[in-house]
């Protein structure tokens, strides 16, 4: 029993609490590319979700197998096969998805939520375990694009999932399905996400080393304000 | 005639489609990097560089591939061969040149997982550019990285002096400064038409 609590937290963790989007800061890439509308928002989550689950199972798997100097090109390259699975699967049954994604589906390897997850949990977790925390990280990261989407469609094309929302005398503003637009919505979406963060007394999201896979051979956080974080630890 | 097309290659992927404002490549060492503007033109120094060579060592591997009947491979041919790449630019560099290691080398290991690197050598292939033109865009798109992050280190120094409401401390006004950034290269618009047309 006491099991089956600790997986569902593995699992809630990463909605709200570690949202790894809002609250850790990582995938900025996609979250700003394939919002512009609510349906390839979804379909780069669930494309995500795949992805994350299937190869935190498989690192997990391996994690004993992996030598330690190595790990960080094998998960590449585990994570680069699933990624073309996913590649294949959306060319093959949804082509008009395949065609908004775009680039954004292959670069899904190099997605820092999915290595950050290898490197931070899966290397060191047993199988089950990882694949609850792949599948709620999966999900929390979905919930955040889909609320992205949801608002930059709704605001710059009147529509929700292609069904005409606003009526037609309220002219959308283009300029929020626009490249400016997507900084502007993710930039009060995290005012939001830190201002609740702040009511329960939890620190500010910040891009920070903490999530980056490559935070402890990158030499730059030396530098930067990273240092500040190591030191703190 | 090639020149024309080299030209406005170059200027596309400068400036109509710069590949941090308008195509949302490389955000993380966008937003992470641009704090200091040394430390910003290192790192694209580094991209640059990295970008040019990736592009000129997976554009004829992804015609033996294609010939192979292996294009499904593309994806991860592609990241391992930027790995190795990185890897190996920076072990002949601190062995050969350490001037230009102890400037630009400690950026390297972060490119590996830079979304643009990745992303301007699956452009070449998709957009079907000859390898002149695939050169040229890579170089291009190099530049266009270092021109948006020079400048947005400049805007962040003057945020740095300026009195944020408190709601919008940190991130969220860095993004919105980055939003009226993107928008002022929306202005290119129409640019490289307009000059070749």
């Amino acid at each position: 029993m006491a099991e089956k609590k600790t997986l569902r937290q593995e699992f809630s963790k990463g909605l709200i609490k570690e949202n790894p989007v809002l609250r850790l800061v990582l995938g900025t890439c996609p979250t700003l590319a394939t919002t512009t509308s609510l349906e390839s928002a979804i379909g780069m989550g669930l494309s995500v979700i795949l992805v994350l689950v299937c190869s935190n199972i498989v690192i997990s798997a391996l994690r004993k197998v992996i030598p330690e100097k190595v790990r960080i090109p094998c998960y590449i390259v585990v994570i680069a096969g699933f990624v073309t699975v996913v590649q294949m699967l959306v060319k093959g049954f949804l082509p008009d998805l395949d065609k908004q994604l775009g680039v954004y589906l292959p670069l899904i390897v190099v997605n820092c939520i999915i290595l950050g997850r290898a490197e931070a949990f899966a290397g060191k977790n047993p199988v089950l375990a990882s694949a609850c925390d792949g599948l709620g990280m999966g999900v929390g990261f979905t919930a955040a694009l889909a609320l992205m989407g949801g608002i930059r469609e709704l605001l710059g094309s009147g529509s929700l999932l292609g069904f005409q929302i606003l009526p037609e005398a309220i002219s959308p503003m283009t300029i929020f399905v626009l490249a400016p637009g997507g900084f502007f919505v993710f930039g009060m979406l995290m005012a939001c996400a830190n201002k609740l963060a702040e009511r329960k007394g939890k620190p500010k999201a910040q891009l920070s080393c903490q999530g980056c896979p490559l935070s402890e051979t990158c030499s730059i956080a030396e530098k930067t304000a990273c240092q500040k974080a190591k030191e703190e630890k | 005639m090639t020149m024309k097309i080299f030209f406005s290659v170059l200027l596309t992927a400068i400036l109509t489609n710069n590949y941090i404002l308008s195509k949302f490549l490389g955000i993380c060492p966008f937003l992470g990097v641009s704090k200091k503007l040394n430390t910003a033109v290192g790192m694209s120094a580094a991209v640059i560089f990295v970008m040019t060579l990736a592009s000129a060592v997976t554009y004829p591997l992804n015609t033996f591939l294609v010939n192979h009947d292996l294009g499904y491979l593309q994806t991860i041919v592609f990241i391992l061969v930027i790995a190795a790449l990185v890897q190996l630019v920076e072990i002949v560099l601190r062995k050969y040149i350490p001037a230009l290691y102890n400037s630009l080398g400690i950026y390297l290991p972060l490119i590996t997982t830079n979304c643009a690197v990745l992303g301007v050598t699956i452009l070449n292939i998709d957009a079907g550019y000859t390898f002149g033109e695939a050169m040229v865009n890579s170089i291009g798109a190099g530049l266009g990285f270092l021109v948006a992050m020079v400048m947005f280190a400049g805007v962040r120094e003057r945020l740095d002096s300026c009195n944020v409401p408190k709601f919008l401390q940190g991130l969220p006004i860095t993004l919105v400064a980055a939003s009226l950034t993107s928008l002022s290269f929306m202005g290119f618009t129409g640019l490289v038409e307009g000059i070749f047309a």
